[in-house]
């Protein structure tokens, strides 16, 4: 898939089963070097099991992990510094202040210098905006502030992965367009950001890369700019005499129409001569109100992919 | 030594998080209220007891203060102290598990077996705070409300007001090794859930079962391998000279829980799957 790149992370048919379960079932993830990785599926798909796993918090049952090279969990104890992360929200003492939790989470880390602790603490604290609140005791946060605190323990220290599962939920727009710059600027940084979500909209603006997951399974997968021009473009005709329309369309050898009240869409090749046909259009008389061609919105590519509708899957 | 470091700032995090929680002092402040109760409840009901009568001790509390202390840890000993020890010991794992730092202590990364063993001490230090405390507020209350003088011991010597502070400090030690076994116990179930209520709970229990099977005298054969069998010995380090056979009787045993429920603790833990 992805070839002749450093990947910082790649798993290889990557099965998580809970009894008769697969929650994840042999998933191949390569997230590059360098890149934004946008990693979608709707609630229940596998995505926070699959990130437990690459953090070995759970055991894979079957299949291989690596970050940064390193074999997990053979070498967890090797990767784990060079990660941060926010897994499956944020989770705190609440009696205790934002700063002391994270000098408390910093002390865990066994390779982590005592010595410019608070300084690093304190570094992460502005970078996130919760400097005036970091005397504050947790239960006393909002949600929005408590997953900024997530995001402050995650960049307690030079980092070459994050891995940032929903890193924008509970967060007002205001919250999630700062998270969202941050998230652009530590990938200006060259740090290999891998970030979760359900929302499509959050992952297209910021991401390089996508994969999409959906029921444990990946559905695809790849470069953004790959991935959009692989949907199918359309075109869509308005016109008088539908029903003599789509007997002309049919004669220039396109099938698959579907028709609407007023109007018809049709799957194209990407390189489709419009003008061309609009000419022929016109000089059978039909009375042309529209016709253009459309691409799909990325939007409508994962719903395709996905399913539509409330329901959980399984 | 550069990693002994690092653990230590652990540890004292760990002692931090713990001396932080408002839970943490109010059960010591109730340990404390044993003692207080006990010695205005004797100070306030000028009926002598007759000697023999009521729990062990508890007539010499009017002749000589420093006799609340142990008086009020022999009372603390079956029911109240161990209530306390298995809040503590049931929270250690399952209780970050339900707050979700777990997995976050866990990707620092901590390592599973580093942070069982200072979860433990963690655990084991607050044992010794709950047993001093009962000393300590025992002394006090004991020295305001009543004389206090050389300790007559049970041996029949008496020894000078220094010696017996030492031999105070003594039982409070035996007292913390007693829990050393429940304590372990404690951490090991602690590993099996992420509801740290169910933990103290079980913990709780498997106290008090221990404790109705050594009275049961058709299981003799049981009753040494018991956890809470030695709970009540420390009689012999109040002997002139001092007897330190059940003493290291009750170490050995102790040690020998530590040993079974650590290394169960940490078989279960090591390749626990972190869902919470």
């Amino acid at each position: 898939m992805i070839q002749g790149q450093e990947l910082a992370i790649s798993t290889s048919s990557l099965t998580k089963q809970f009894g008769s379960q697969k929650a994840v079932s042999g998933i191949s993830l390569s997230v590059p070097r360098g890149s934004v990785f946008g990693f979608l599926g709707p609630n229940g798909s596998g995505k926070t099991t699959t990130i437990r796993m690459l953090l070995g918090l759970a055991d894979a049952s079957e299949g291989e992990i690596e970050l940064l090279g390193h074999p997990i969990p053979k070498q967890l104890e090797q990767a784990l510094p060079k990660i941060g992360a926010l897994v499956e929200g944020p989770a705190f003492y609440p009696y205790m202040s934002g700063r002391n939790n994270l000098i408390r989470i910093d002390s865990a880390d066994r390779f982590s210098e005592a010595k410019t602790r608070k300084q690093r603490v304190d570094a992460a604290l502005e970078r996130v905006g919760l400097s005036n609140a970091s005397k504050k005791k947790v239960h006393a946060y909002s949600l929005g502030m408590k997953q900024r605190l997530g995001l402050a323990n995650a960049l307690l220290k030079p980092r070459e992965i994050l891995i940032l599962d929903e890193p924008t939920n509970g967060l007002d727009p205001q919250g999630t367009r700062e998270v969202r710059n941050l998230i652009r600027s530590l990938a200006a940084e060259g740090i290999t950001i891998f970030v979760s979500s359900h929302l499509l909209s959050e992952i297209e603006q910021l991401c390089s890369h996508l994969a999409v997951m959906t029921a444990g399974k990946i559905v695809a997968q790849g470069n953004i700019q790959e991935l959009r021009n692989e949907s199918q473009t359309r075109l869509v005709l308005k016109s008088d005499r539908i029903d003599e329309l789509v007997d002309v369309l049919k004669g220039q050898g396109l099938s698959k129409i579907s028709l609407k009240s007023d109007h018809v869409v049709v799957p194209v090749p990407t390189e489709f001569d419009v003008a061309t046909l609009n000419q022929l259009l016109v000089k059978k008389k039909f009375m042309i109100s529209e016709i253009r061609l459309e691409q799909p919105s990325l939007e409508e590519y994962f719903v395709n992919l996905t399913g539509e509708g409330f329901e959980v899957v399984r | 030594m550069f990693a002994k470091s690092l653990s230590m700032s652990l540890m004292l995090s760990e002692l931090r998080v713990m001396f932080t929680r408002r839970r943490t002092w109010a059960m010591l402040a109730a340990i404390a209220l044993i003692p207080i109760l006990l010695a205005l409840a004797v100070a306030l009901t000028a009926e002598e007891l007759a000697p023999g009568e009521g729990p062990p001790f508890l007539s010499q509390v009017t002749q000589n203060g420093l006799f609340t202390g142990f008086t009020a840890t022999l009372l603390a000993l079956p029911l109240f102290l161990p209530l306390t020890i298995a809040v503590v010991a049931g929270d250690t794992i399952a209780g970050e598990a339900s707050l979700g730092t777990l997995r976050y202590l866990l990707i620092a990364p901590v390592g599973r077996l580093r942070l069982l063993v200072v979860k433990y001490i963690g655990t084991v230090v607050f044992a010794l705070a709950a047993t001093f405390t009962l000393m300590i507020a025992g002394i006090i209350i004991g020295s305001i409300l009543f004389p206090i003088g050389p300790v007559t011991l049970l041996s029949g010597d008496q020894i000078s007001l220094a010696e017996s502070v030492w031999r105070m400090a003594v039982v409070a030690f035996y007292t913390t090794v007693s829990m050393t076994g429940i304590l372990a116990i404690g951490l090991f179930i602690s590993t099996l859930t992420t509801v740290p209520v169910g933990a103290m709970a079980a913990t709780v229990v498997l106290t008090g079962v221990s404790q109705i099977l050594d009275n049961l005298p058709q299981l003799s054969w049981l009753h040494e391998w018991l956890f809470t069998h030695y709970w009540l010995d420390f009689a012999d380090i109040l002997r002139q000279p001092i007897e330190l056979g059940s003493f290291a009787s009750n170490a050995l045993l102790q040690l020998g829980y530590v040993a079974v429920f650590g290394a169960l603790a940490y078989s279960r833990f090591s390749t626990k799957d972190i869902l919470s």
